[in-house]
């Protein structure tokens, strides 16, 4: 199955009759060359029409997903946005006409319809031509469009060059977004993503602001030399999620330098390997 | 006591607005498309705005804990530059049926031009089509004529009057509007609109029924608290709790309630649905995390006496 029919298969269960008739009915008529007018108009109502109840997957449902389209990961989802990805996906397959149309709905688009859209960005055909946009949606404001680009999609790990993943990487820990919900944060880290992320621990170190445990994980595995001496500070004078944290830096850090600071840890580091504290549990350590 | 200010234009008032509404009690905004005082040239930058009004204000006010819809519209001044007016008629249906959106407005008449009347009378056809309510500004030089007109022509448009809200009447227009079964709104705005204890009189004499109130603060001189404020006033006046809940808060609700966009559980509801995209507490983006502060003497004050 297409994600669109995926899409579709879940909705057909969760929609009232009518309220089902009414989206194959806009979809149908996408299909078939409808006008951008009657687009827009769809996409906007869908919440009037259908509400915004979350689409609830099991555990099948998201099996589903991952056959349709790997690591596309929906769980997350509500009625209105799966409905909204869908009426996009009828409308065009041509990769051209989908940018266009979706470049506008963006222009015009309220906060739900750009969660929705940006939530959809690993389904839309041609999906290089969406790096701009994914990276537009990095720049908002608004958390909740951040989080629909960064959290649970795995379009910017795919897509995204490796200067717009750092920014991307460092803005989540500047606004105060989770690091963990990130897909392929392990797998994209880098040396100047590190480099970038221990400059920042340094100037929230002086100006005496809390520094997040989650930031030490991109600066393990490239960690030497300087870095290596600010996991030591972590381990030292660091509060108990930021010691666990430096615990997982270290034990990620192939520099021998590494065990040495571990060692010099030992209760730390066995309290967190006792306790089986990963990055996800990292934060509640205490 | 809770309060609605249904008519105010947030996207020209600051941070600290917010919070002193926020702690004076009110829970609720509603703003209007309107004129940003600069005339626009383009219809791009009405898409621009339209956009700010259903997105980041929405979501600003969100961060304040206050509820923010808002009306979509071409306003009468800028009305009359044609060619500007209709390119912006083309791209409001792309906004009515957004998130928030309660009705098309502010709309209605300035000077009263054959221009002003065509887009009003378009945007009351939009009304018809979107299925939606109208927020109608009435003109300030020849009020009243301009007042009945808007009221004749929402009719002759088809409106049902109880969809239709007269804004910005006084006690020339007051008696008009309600007979005639549309609501009829007040704004209290120093200088050229109505002043509080005139408004305290008003009630007084027509009572509660169809009939609120809102600040219009906009960029001018205006007070985003003359909602809370002139709550005080009525209570302190011996106007009775249930005329002035009626009036700064069930009326406006149960006005634009209709459309089906702004319920009370929006904002008594803390596991509402929408908190998923806009009340989780997330911080506007700025590395600070703005909430509901320390709050002037003054103002606390005007909280306290409205709240009692």
């Amino acid at each position: 199955m297409t994600p669109e029919q995926v899409l579709q298969q879940w909705l057909d269960r969760r929609l009232d009759p009518a309220a089902g008739a009414w989206l194959r009915e806009c979809a149908a008529g996408l299909a078939e060359g409808g006008s951008e007018r009657e687009l827009y108009r769809a996409v906007s109502l869908v919440a009037r029409k259908l509400g915004k109840a979350p689409l609830a997957l099991d555990g099948e449902a998201l099996a589903l997903a991952e056959q349709a389209r790997p690591g596309w990961d929906p769980s997350r989802w509500s009625v209105d946005q799966a409905a909204r990805v869908l009426l996009l996906l009828a409308a065009a397959r041509d990769g051209d006409v989908f940018a266009r149309r979706l470049e506008q709905l963006c222009v015009t688009a309220d906060v739900d319809e750009l969660v929705a859209f940006y939530r959809g960005l690993p389904l839309y055909p041609d999906p290089p031509r969406h790096r701009l946009r994914a990276a537009e949606g990095l720049r908002s404001n608004m958390s909740v469009v951040f989080e629909a680009v960064a959290h649970h999609n795995p379009y910017p790990a795919e897509q995204l060059p490796e200067e717009a993943w750092n920014q991307m990487v460092l803005k989540a820990l500047f606004v105060g977004s989770a690091l963990d919900p990130i897909v392929g944060l392990d797998r994209r880290a880098n040396p100047t993503l590190a480099r970038m992320l221990g400059d920042y621990a340094h100037e929230r170190w002086a100006a005496s602001r809390p520094v997040s445990p989650e930031l030490w994980r991109c600066i393990g595995p490239f960690a030497s030399g300087r870095l290596l001496a600010d996991l030591g500070r972590v381990l030292e004078t660091g509060t108990a999620p930021e010691r666990a944290a430096g615990v997982l830096a270290l034990r990620s850090c192939p520099d021998p330098e590494a065990r040495r600071l571990l060692d010099r840890h030992p209760g730390w580091r066995d309290a967190v390997a006792a306790q089986g504290v990963d990055w996800k549990s990292a934060p509640q350590f205490h | 006591m809770r309060f609605i200010d249904p008519h105010i234009h947030m996207a020209s008032r600051t941070t600290d607005d917010y919070e002193r509404m926020k702690a004076a009690g009110i829970v609720a905004v509603i703003e209007p498309a309107f004129w940003m005082g600069q005339p626009r040239t383009n219809v791009g930058s009405f898409i621009d705005y339209l956009s700010s009004i259903v997105g980041w204000e929405r979501f600003r006010a969100s961060q304040f804990g206050i509820r923010h819809y808002c009306t979509i519209g071409l306003n009468s001044k800028e009305a009359n530059n044609e060619a500007l007016a209709e390119a912006v008629i083309d791209i409001l249906p792309r906004y009515l049926s957004k998130e928030g959106v309660v009705a098309v407005g502010e709309i209605g008449y300035d000077d009263q031009t054959a221009l002003e009347d065509k887009y009003y009378r378009a945007q009351l056809q939009l009304a018809r089509e979107f299925e939606m309510l109208v927020m109608v500004h009435t003109p300030h030089r020849d009020k009243k004529a301009g007042t009945v007109r808007s009221m004749d022509v929402a009719l002759e448009m088809g409106m049902a009057p109880g969809r239709v809200v007269i804004d910005h009447n006084n006690e020339e227009t007051v008696r008009d509007v309600l007979d005639r079964g549309f609501w009829a709104a007040f704004t209290l705005y120093p200088h050229t609109k109505m002043g509080n204890e005139r408004m305290v009189e008003i009630v007084r004499q027509y009572g509660s029924e169809r009939i609120f109130i809102d600040s219009s603060a906009d960029w001018g001189v205006s007070d985003p608290l003359a909602v809370p404020k002139t709550a005080r006033l009525m209570l302190e006046r011996g106007i009775a709790a249930k005329d002035v809940e009626a009036t700064c808060y069930g009326n406006a609700l149960a006005a634009y309630g209709q459309s089906g966009q702004m319920l009370e559980s929006h904002w008594l509801a803390d596991d509402n649905v929408d908190q998923r995209t806009l009340f989780e507490g997330n911080s506007v983006l700025r590395g600070q995390t703005p909430r509901v502060g320390a709050v002037p003497e003054g103002e606390q004050a005007v909280g306290a006496l409205a709240f009692k």
